[in-house]
């Protein structure tokens, strides 16, 4: 393709060319008629006409199961959640309420776009579906004939990702990774998979309803909105629970915790090897379940014989008697103890073994297997739709990540790696072209130089999204697709207490010409031979195969939303006495892991100092804000309403050395001269520690066709240029970079 | 309406549902959330609280309304009556909760207490959407509803007392 350019160095922020699209015509039926006091009449009658379609939502990642709203105009007026759904009760928390805004934000990609040069400036034109899956498919074969179909990637999140996964795994390509293992969870499944066997897993395993103490160890539940694990916070704190939260910043979970530990950053396994150290030296420990299901007990006690609670005060800066004091709460409340896993758990580096501690720290409580603590989760297994078999790829995820011996899923950053020549891995396995799909890789993945750099040397690059997000302007092509609540997608089915479905249907058409991401796969597959695998004209019919496999059928679905199944597996928690065979290699949890030992690794946890910031530099920590989704949702004209910007979290003490106040603005630059493009308010707060600042993560949008959120705030993976690599299992530590606060524009002083 | 400070996490569901549910435009409110810290680092407290019109028993507004627009309705629910509001302002000056917006279309507007769902049997739309079931709505005259016996048995407050406004919006604490 003569005219497609290789270098995308000049990012393109989705515009100009017959962009004017038409504007959204959210022309919203007053329910209210212009009266705020509802007539009863009324207001039954407009309600009456609602049309209810079921949905499980896609703003975040819990997928709760919903009922939209729809009027006769095709206009989504309210998301409300199903009261059956265990994943919500009912209530959906603000972004799923908020979902509706994903509907009618009039900056959502309109059509399809493909990259060209006009007058010297390179620009995106609108294309038709037709032209834009031509070239794409022509792509995929040129990649397959030139250096082999493994060398299309895709990075990929959320149901769109499902669908292009059976495209490429179709096609020959397992070069498949997403920022939710190695930027997010990966450590805690790793590391928990290493000790019980099983991966912790979404919705997590936690009786946090039943419990009678629970561990956050930087874990924000409230903040961070995952719902059922804020509905359950919320019983456990009606029940008279106990919470201990480990935080350097005074979170929402810390306001309603018992005991606030506010730890130093970066040494939370010291303070874990000392709890431990005081549950074994005061034989507070369950005896009677770590001589049932554990094995390496004595190693263990050997190895935390020194980390005494006096030991960890140097490091923690928490007090010993604090220290003791807690772990005896937690021994009060054992087996019903939780030490929470934590969600986002690429921090330092060490972040596997940190999820040991957590692990064994639940072992010697009993708290896996216990009421109160773990339960055992089931879901129920979703037919495949028949295909041919998948070919085998000459080498895959699995191949790039080899140097991780324990990574269970693919590392985006080693997948990017391969598409830079200076990178060894990118000789043996080239990546040529890359598809990004539901996920925002400019803002999840660290290290903005090397992606830059990676993109800047792909043959193609194509992104699917429902907004015109950051990653499209490095496009060459760019597919609009709808959103959740606009199409089919495949059943949910996720462990849980017991094992339910839950279905997601179209409540309107999809707006302007946005496809679903079945429809974009299997019109590519179409295109390149793969027809056998995409045996159908609509995803409508995969379901209803399916659910008719399961004992049910789309039109029972549709009136119900969710269906609940019984366990198979047996009881949520062990019985007294219990025999039970853990799935590790001993059948036993394994507080010492052989496995790792032999892999060249510590068999047990130990805690590494990590850097400080010198003089002059904060710890830039960042998360959740309840009413956003990463960086997806900033531009949702409901979600931005609620929060339209993040803020710079100073001690008082810091902004007095520094003389700053409350609403003014700042610039900062990190420890490897990387200064942020936009600048952020200040919000002078007792929440947070003299040694480090706080950002809610997922603002700075570059541009500027997101027109709620372009430059507001600072982006905080921008910032992060210094990754901490988890060498067990490839996850990208982001919490060791260091920031100085700029109070003069940087870049004005540059231009001058 | 009984609100338990202890367990709201700040959230703003209440604030996005009741926009969806009584079509608020958008930039515009009829609930929001407050958050309020105390003490110095590492020794703070912060309380955290979705607001509202109070609905007084005593009601400024309702006073204050030339037209007889604002009213108080059987079962002490304030409302506007948009047809009748000339959109003065008087009753958004004179609420001491700031509970009042002007809407684009010119009325008066604020929090009804979904007067339009309690007459179908269902809780306002802020309660019954809130994670962290952290609001409770039912009749105070009756003193074995679930309001009545949460504020026989937990310490609550009320917003500006010192008003005299009689508010009817009970925050746990």
């Amino acid at each position: 393709m003569a005219y497609m350019t290789t270098s995308r160095r000049k990012f393109i922020k989705i515009s100009a060319l017959g962009l004017c699209g038409a504007v959204a015509s959210t022309s919203a039926l007053n329910l209210v008629g212009g009266n705020s006091y509802l007539n009863e009449l009324v207001a039954q009658n407009v309600i009456k006409k609602l049309k209810k379609s079921a949905t499980y939502c896609e703003v975040c990642f819990w997928k709760c199961a919903a009922w939209a709203h729809s009027d006769d105009q095709g206009n989504i007026q309210k998301i409300i959640g199903n009261e059956t759904d265990p994943h919500c009760y009912g209530r959906l928390c603000p972004r799923g309420t908020g979902g509706v805004g994903m509907y009618s934000d009039e900056d959502r990609l309109k059509t399809p776009l493909i990259r060209t040069i006009i007058d010297g400036e390179e620009t995106f034109r609108e294309a038709s579906w037709d032209e834009a899956l031509n070239l794409i498919a022509s792509k995929f074969k040129y990649i397959k004939d030139t250096y082999g179909s493994e060398s299309f990637a895709l990075l990929k999140h959320g149901s769109p990702g499902k669908h292009l996964e059976h495209l490429f795994k179709a096609y020959g390509s397992d070069t498949i990774a997403e920022p939710a293992y190695a930027q997010c969870r990966g450590p805690r499944e790793t590391g928990f998979a290493l000790t019980y066997g099983s991966w912790v897993g979404s919705p997590e395993p936690t009786d946090i309803r039943d419990t009678k103490c629970l561990v956050l160890i930087g874990s924000h539940i409230g903040e961070n909105m995952h719902n059922t694990q804020v509905q359950e916070m919320s019983d456990a704190i009606d029940n008279g629970a106990t919470i201990i939260t480990v935080d350097p910043r005074f979170s929402t979970a810390a306001s309603k915790s018992q005991h606030w530990l506010a730890i130093k950053p970066a040494t939370d396994i010291a303070l874990m090897l000392a709890w431990m150290n005081v549950l074994i030296e005061e034989e507070l420990y369950d005896e009677d379940y770590v001589k049932k299901y554990t094995t390496g007990f004595n190693e263990l006690k050997d190895h935390v014989l020194n980390f005494t609670p006096e030991w960890a005060y140097g490091i923690t800066t928490i007090k010993p008697e604090e220290i003791r004091k807690t772990a005896r709460e937690m021994a009060n409340a054992s087996p019903s103890v939780i030490i929470h896993p934590g969600r986002h758990v690429t921090w330092y580096g060490d972040d596997t073994q940190r999820a040991r501690a957590m692990a064994i720290l639940n072992a010697l409580l009993g708290s896996w297997g216990r009421r109160g603590g773990f339960y055992f989760k089931e879901k129920i297994s979703v037919p495949k739709f028949p295909h041919p078999k998948y070919p085998h790829p000459k080498w895959d995820w699995k191949n790039i990540g080899e140097k991780f011996p324990l990574a269970q899923m693919g590392i985006t950053t080693e997948v990017i790696k391969c598409a830079v020549p200076s990178e060894e891995n990118s000789k043996k396995y080239p990546v040529k072209a890359m598809m990004v799909a539901g996920t925002n890789i400019t803002k999840s993945i660290p290290n903005k130089k090397l992606l830059e750099e990676a993109i800047d040397n792909l043959d193609f690059m194509v992104v699917l999204d429902t907004m015109p997000m950051d990653v499209t302007g490095y496009a060459d092509v760019v597919l609009p697709e709808c959103t959740y609540l606009e199409r089919y997608d495949g059943i949910r089915s996720a462990t849980n207490r017991e094992p339910s479905i839950a279905v997601r249907v179209p409540a309107v058409k999809p707006k302007y010409d946005s496809k679903p991401g079945w429809w974009v796969a299997k019109e590519i597959g179409d295109r390149i031979g793969l027809g056998e695998y995409f045996k159908y004209d609509d995803y409508k019919e995969v379901i209803e195969w399916q659910l008719d496999k399961m004992g049910t059928s789309l039109e029972e679905m549709e009136k119900i939303g969710v269906k609940h199944f019984p366990r198979k597996s047996g009881p949520l928690f062990l019985k007294e006495g219990q025999n039970y065979e853990f799935p590790t290699e001993s059948g036993k949890i394994e507080l010492y892991s052989k496995e790792l030992k032999s892999l060249g690794f510590d068999p047990m946890p130990n805690y590494t100092k990590h850097p400080e910031p010198p003089q002059g530099f904060y710890r830039l920590n960042y998360g959740r804000a309840p009413m956003h989704t990463f960086s997806r949702t900033a531009n949702n004209p409901n979600l931005n309403d609620l929060m339209d910007v993040n803020k710079l979290w100073v001690n008082p003490k810091v902004a007095r050395l520094i003389g700053l106040k409350t609403g003014q603005s700042v610039w900062l630059r990190n420890q490897d001269k990387i200064t942020s493009t936009f600048s952020i308010k200040v919000r002078v707060t007792e929440r947070i520690r003299w040694d480090s600042v706080y950002m809610v993560h997922g603002f700075g949008h570059d541009n500027k066709k997101l027109t709620r959120a372009f430059g507001k705030g600072i982006n905080d993976t921008q910032m992060v240029s210094k990754t901490m690599i988890d060498p067990i299992m490839g996850g990208t530590g982001m919490r060791g970079n260091f920031v100085e606060i700029l109070t003069e524009d940087p870049h004005k002083t540059a231009e001058i | 309406m009984v609100i338990d400070t202890l367990k709201c996490v700040g959230c703003s569901d209440c604030v996005v549902a009741c926009q969806t549910e009584n079509n608020v435009p958008i930039g515009y409110c009829r609930d929001w959330i407050t958050e309020t810290v105390n003490g110095a680092y590492p020794n703070v407290e912060l309380e955290l609280k979705s607001e509202r019109c109070n609905h007084c028993e005593n009601a400024p507004c309702v006073r204050c309304c030339p037209t007889g627009a604002s009213h108080i309705i059987d079962g002490g629910i304030v409302l506007v009556t948009g047809d009748e509001c000339i959109g003065c302002g008087a009753c958004i000056e004179s609420c001491p909760y700031d509970a009042r917006y002007q809407h684009p279309e010119g009325y008066v507007d604020k929090c009804t207490f979904c007067h339009h769902r309690l007459e179908k049997g269902q809780l306002p739309a802020c309660v019954s959407v809130c994670p962290t079931k952290c609001m409770y709505f039912g009749d105070l005259d009756n003193p074995n509803s679930e309001v009545s016996r949460l504020l026989k048995n937990r310490k609550w407050k009320t917003l500006a007392p010192e008003a005299g406004t009689k508010p009817h919006v009970y925050y746990l604490i």
